[in-house]
């Protein structure tokens, strides 16, 4: 609320607000009042480095337990990037699975890391070090863990590109069923040694020994199931001409991550994970959500953002780490020791303007320096948002989805009465008649020559044009809207043959 | 001491720990001065991603002596003796 003090003449829209001013060495932790405090989260806030930890260990496990949708004894894959977040998430399941019993975490994790080396410029040799490096953390900390690198995407099944109905959603009442079976199940358990019965179900700490075991016998096997550590020159080669044939810095970025998410699931698909966990941060997501406002996804924020994401029906996506900002990520990784690597990314060291997601990086961030409950909104705004189903479908199931990104489709284009149906038509009737296969397939160019408004890498094929613009039409006609934009900057021609993706 | 980690370090040739003695002057050494500096003798390339202003770029954290340099008055904190500067690029890594 505004306020009109008496330093200064009313705050005005414009008005920078004042940083709070420090107050030396004098401050006290705001929550204990004793400790000598480390660093200040939000608007002021100043911890010591207990409360710190308890603050931060307390909002994980709020953060599951209020949203209530991992039952005990699930599989739940942890998403790994070797970054800051996604570690912290791991350090903080860890944590949760050791505490004394009724308090623990009651689900079974599993980490999943993609080696995206190739699409970010790494030479195999730089590759080969930060599987290494990442292979170290993962065997200290001990949960069954699955290295697949980007190029394994080729080898997809089309069924990853299908929603699988879910069943029935469980209402609180199964939540709250499950647990207390399971609770009267750790009960039973331990009463029986007392009695000196045998016990027919694994105690508590027998099914913790036996993670331990799986863990070092796992990597074996995962070595077996992932292949050789290296995949195919060709998958390399294919996977380096296909991002390198996409225009922009945005449409890679976005590629990337449809890739990714293609990926991860079809490790939880396989290895029978029911739940994967994203690092997603606070700071991320309120940039993610602007972001895709820009690029179309208004419709599906709800889903892109939010703690669950359900489109994939049999897997759901969720975010753990959606209520942390980067900033206490970054200390708390500090200060107790969570291990990270650094990678470059896609955009590392891009200039500011080279992609929309950079682009708004910068923005959000520098107006969280001058306004600091910036993101913070966004994320209050962004949880208020509902997934409502279009066009009050009931059951959902009967709607068309977006072949890459699987969220329903938010498009008419039969419609020509919408801006979207319009272009649609205009685009279909300027379809040339078939031409002449030019003379040679491979090197020459002659077909580009005819107009700019054909696809600009037409000539590389040596089919008829109508013949071959017939798929990528009628795979365009299954996408969203953002993931046609994103197609458009894709390029055609052999090896970006949009279906190697499906 | 000051210290580039989390991705920053890229921006000084992959170095993450500098040991650095700065010369005296008039002026006292405060953080906006070592940036000042750390700007003209250390940043191997592409200052922008690191300094923004007077100030570094939003998203990089600095601790002076393993507490946030929001505790210290951040750009005005007057540098002592063996002080060991951090900055944390945040925005690498999910």
């Amino acid at each position: 609320m505004c306020q009109v003090g008496e330093d200064y003449g009313g705050p005005g829209p414009a008005e920078l607000q004042p940083k709070l001013s420090w107050r030396g060495c004098e401050q006290k932790c705001m929550k204990c009042k004793e400790g000598l405090p480390v660093l200040i989260i939000r608007a002021g806030d100043a911890f010591c480095k207990d409360c710190f930890k308890a603050y931060y260990i307390h909002k994980f496990r709020a953060m599951l337990g209020k949203n209530r949708l991992i039952f005990p004894g699930e599989k739940v894959l942890l998403a790994w990037s070797g970054g800051p977040s996604s570690s912290s998430m791991i350090w903080q399941v860890q944590e949760g699975l050791s505490r004394e019993s009724a308090k623990r975490l009651r689900f079974v994790p599993g980490i999943v890391y993609i080696d995206e080396g190739v699409v970010c410029g790494q030479s195999p040799e730089e590759r080969a070090k930060t599987v290494t490096e990442m292979k170290l953390i993962l065997q200290t900390v001990g949960f069954p863990y699955h290295i697949v690198s980007l190029e394994e995407v080729f080898n997809l099944p089309t069924s990853v590109l299908q929603p699988v109905s879910q069943g029935p959603r469980g209402s609180e009442n199964t939540y709250k069923e499950a647990v207390d079976g399971f609770i009267q199940q750790q009960q039973q358990q331990q009463r029986v040694p007392e009695e000196g019965g045998r016990e027919a179900v694994l105690s508590d700490e027998q099914i913790q020994e036996k993670l331990r075991q799986l863990s070092t016998q796992d990597p074996v096997g995962q070595e077996e199931v992932t292949g050789d550590s290296l995949p195919r020159p060709a998958q390399i080669m294919a996977l380096m001409t296909l991002f390198s044939s996409v225009k922009t810095l945005t449409a890679r970025e976005e590629l990337l991550q449809t890739l990714r998410a293609h990926l991860i699931l079809h490790v939880a698909r396989v290895q029978g994970y029911s739940k994967v966990m994203l690092g997603d941060s606070c700071t991320r997501l309120a940039i993610k959500l602007m972001t895709n406002l820009a690029l179309g996804r208004g419709a599906f924020l709800a889903w892109d953002t939010g703690f669950s994401d359900d489109r994939h029906g049999d897997v759901v996506m969720l975010r753990p780490m959606r209520d942390y900002t980067l900033k206490e990520i970054a200390f708390y990784n500090r200060m107790f020791g969570v291990p990270s690597v650094f990678t470059p990314a896609i955009d590392t060291k891009a200039p500011e303007k080279a992609s929309i997601h950079r682009l708004m990086e910068s923005f959000i961030l520098r107006l969280q320096a001058q306004f600091p409950s910036t993101i913070s909104t966004v994320y209050r705004t962004s949880e208020k948002l509902v997934k409502a189903p279009r066009n009050g479908d009931a059951a959902g199931a009967a709607t068309a989805r977006c072949l890459l990104c699987m969220c329903a489709l938010d498009i008419d284009s039969a419609d020509s009465a919408t801006a979207f149906g319009a272009q649609t038509l205009e685009h279909l009737a300027q379809k040339p008649s078939p031409a002449p296969a030019p003379p040679t397939g491979a090197s020459g160019r002659p077909c580009c020559a005819q107009g700019t408004r054909l696809q600009q890498d037409c000539c590389r094929d040596t089919r008829p044009l109508s013949e071959r613009e017939e798929p990528r039409a009628s795979f365009i006609e299954q996408l969203c809207y953002s993931c046609r934009v994103n197609m458009k900057d894709v390029g055609l021609g052999e090896a970006g043959d949009p279906r190697i993706l499906v | 001491i000051s210290s580039p980690i989390g991705g920053a370090e890229l921006l000084f040739d992959g170095v993450k720990k500098h040991q650095v003695t700065l010369p005296s002057q008039e002026e006292p050494w405060d953080i906006r001065n070592l940036l000042l500096w750390i700007k003209k003798n250390l940043l191997k390339e592409r200052p922008e991603l690191f300094i923004q202003g007077d100030s570094v770029r939003p998203g990089i954290l600095v601790l002076i002596n393993d507490a946030d340099w929001e505790l210290q008055g951040e750009l005005d904190y007057q540098l002592q003796d063996q002080d060991n500067i951090l900055f944390i690029s945040t925005l690498h890594g999910g």
